[in-house]
């Protein structure tokens, strides 16, 4: 399992367009992706779960990849948060 | 005459009919169904159809508004096919052998619930997307066209509130302006209603009965207000308003992109001068070159505390990305005992204009000052930003402001936070700094010549003063050469010269100012077109 931590620089949170983007880059990968902010979690494949974690501006999210590419998949992932959220 | 307000998210006027949009009521009956799995084939046609719908609805509204503000119909079609979203419906059919319509109203209800409790208001405004996905599955499922506008002459749309598909799919041609009775300024019509160029008004409190339906009114963007059987005085003012803006169409047709160039290929930079964030909208549809002087008294006005760096920073950042690459001028805070907020605490003066204002404050209070430059810089990294301070009178005080800048850049890079040093320039606006303008040159990136502070400090005039309109002078030759003198002090030490106040604007001073070689003007957004035509008419030559 490869896992990492994110801090939202984005003034808007994970609004909807970052979060679709970031569902459909999940869906790159076939490892099980897995978004957790304070106690909460949501699957990242799901926009629904993603945007119901509310995650603004300043917040931490934790990222987790399991499977067979989470190497790449956490390194995806990390690469799309920084460039876009 | 019947008067409505509501608040206004694009200005422009329009007269015309009111045609009031009523969504079809959607009945959901909890009907128990005989055959799950048939009724599960339904809901995957539908699925497939509104997927069809929702992709070219997105082709179309990349091409009428742009590709970011179609990004909503992709999100559109990811919200169909999420697994929750899809799992929640399966099992209502499955497991409760109830009809899908009802499947997907109850699912939809529940996602939009869940929208509609989070504690942020954007993320409550998602809730209308939830609902707008699940309508047109219901739509599909029972079998009904979605509304069409019916031809016929354009109308004034008044509507309880409308879906971002709705919007889209309105025929723009047949439509006046919106008006809605619900929604919010982060809706996606009203961003939509803005990249239209079409007056919209929210929460208005028009009824939307059949009464109103089919009457004659007038919208008035401007100022959110909606006149229902408007009385002929004020019909023929908002038709030569109309006129106006017809005009300034026409200007924008034609002069749009054009660069702001002399005859004989002088070039001058046309920038926007603003108040609020809320004037983004008009500087781009007035295609000004940038904004050369953004007021950020907004900011702190109209409020019980001192505005936080990170709000700051929020709407420094919007603004400089919103720009997208162009110049943004921000002046740092201009208040003082005329122009307060009461938090500020600040004694009652005799002579406010002479008083502890603008950098003067800011230089006495430097932790006012310290926060606004962090969000300035910060924001500075994520767009063309540039800095201005009002007021100076001195050299000294430059240096003063260059150690508290000294400060703030230590500070940022212990922080660790991406920040950059922007472009600094002085507004000239007292005589003190004409007279002076050979050395403060060297101590900035640019001047911005503030007319109308230095009009009554060189004149001695209050401008407020009714009874020395007599003793005023707009064109005043002492005044003409403190700004020549400015542009020439400025030029021997290379940095560029420009015109912020309204003298900027008054288009019988274009050509001397064109001649004295300024090389900006920056004026309110709507004078930007007028302005570049006289540029583009000019022969400096022939001057």
């Amino acid at each position: 399992m490869k896992e990492f931590t994110y801090t939202i620089t984005d003034p808007l949170g994970v609004h909807a367009r970052p979060a679709g983007m970031l569902v459909k880059e999940a869906g790159k990968f076939t490892s099980k992706i897995t978004l957790s902010k304070d106690g909460k979690s949501g699957d990242a494949k799901r926009i629904f779960a993603v945007m119901g974690l509310g995650v603004k501006c300043g917040e931490t999210l934790t990222v987790t990849a399991e499977g067979e590419d989470e190497e790449a998949a956490a390194a995806a992932l990390e690469e799309f948060l920084k460039n876009n959220l | 005459m019947l008067t409505y307000q509501g608040k206004s998210v694009f200005g422009g006027i329009a007269i015309g009919k009111i045609r009031v949009y009523r969504k079809n009521a959607q009945t959901v009956k909890r009907v128990r169904v005989e055959d799950p799995q048939r009724e599960m084939e339904r809901f995957l046609a539908a699925k497939e159809t509104a997927a069809a719908q929702l992709k070219s609805l997105y082709d179309k509204a990349c091409r009428e508004v742009g590709e970011d503000n179609a990004a909503i119909f992709e999100i559109h079609q990811m919200m169909l096919d999420d697994a929750d979203y899809l799992e929640s419906i399966e099992n209502i059919i499955k497991n409760q052998s109830l009809g899908a319509e009802y499947a997907v109203a109850a699912t939809g209800e529940n996602f939009a619930q869940m929208f509609a409790s989070m504690d942020d208001a954007y993320m409550q405004a998602r809730a209308a997307d939830v609902k707008d996905i699940s309508e047109r599955l219901l739509r599909i499922l029972s079998g009904r066209e979605e509304e069409q506008d019916g031809g016929g002459e354009p109308m004034i749309l008044a509507a309880e509130d409308l879906a971002p598909s709705e919007t889209v799919q309105l025929d723009k041609s047949k439509v006046l302006a919106f008006v809605t009775v619900k929604g919010s300024a982060n809706s996606h019509t009203a961003i939509l209603a803005r990249t239209m160029n079409i007056p919209a008004i929210i929460g208005a409190d028009l009824p939307l009965t059949d009464e109103s339906d089919g009457k004659t009114a007038v919208v008035d963007g401007f100022s959110g207000k909606i006149y229902v059987d408007p009385e002929p005085e004020l019909l023929k003012e908002m038709q030569a308003r109309l006129a106006q803006e017809k005009e300034k169409k026409r200007l924008l047709q034609t002069l749009k992109g054009k660069e702001n160039v002399t005859l004989d290929g002088k070039r001058i930079q046309v920038y926007a001068n603003i108040g609020n964030s809320r004037d983004l909208a008009l500087v781009l549809s007035n295609d000004a070159g940038g904004i050369g002087l953004f007021r950020s008294e907004f900011l702190y006005l109209e409020r019980d505390t001192f505005p936080t760096e990170e709000e700051q920073f929020v709407i420094y950042k919007q603004v400089a990305e919103t720009m997208a690459g162009k110049k943004v001028i921000i002046r740092t805070l201009d208040i003082g005992a005329d122009k307060q907020a009461d938090y500020f605490g600040l004694a009652h003066e005799e002579n406010p204009a002479m008083g502890l204002r603008a950098i003067r404050l800011c230089l006495t209070r430097p932790e006012i000052f310290k926060t606004q430059l962090r969000a300035l810089f910060r924001a500075a990294a994520f767009g063309n930003l540039s800095v201005m301070y009002p007021m100076i009178t001195s050299v000294a005080e430059m240096r003063k402001i260059q150690a508290v800048v000294q400060q703030v850049t230590e500070e940022l890079t212990a922080d660790g936070v991406p920040f950059m040093v922007p472009e600094q320039g002085i507004m000239i606006e007292t005589p003190a700094a004409v007279m002076i303008s050979d050395l403060l040159a060297k101590e900035a990136a640019f001047f911005s010549i503030g007319t109308n502070d230095l009009s009554q400090y060189t004149m001695a005039i209050d401008r407020q003063n009714p009874s020395l309109d007599d003793f005023f002078e707009p064109h005043s030759e002492a005044v003409l050469r403190m700004i020549q003198m400015t542009v020439e002090n400025g030029h021997k030490e290379g940095i560029w010269v420009g015109i912020c106040g309204e003298l900027g604007a008054d288009l019988d001073l274009t050509q001397t100012f064109l001649k004295m070689g300024v090389d900006e003007l920056s004026v309110s957004p709507g004078r930007v077109l007028p302005l570049r035509q006289v540029i583009r008419q000019t022969d400096t030559r022939k001057l």
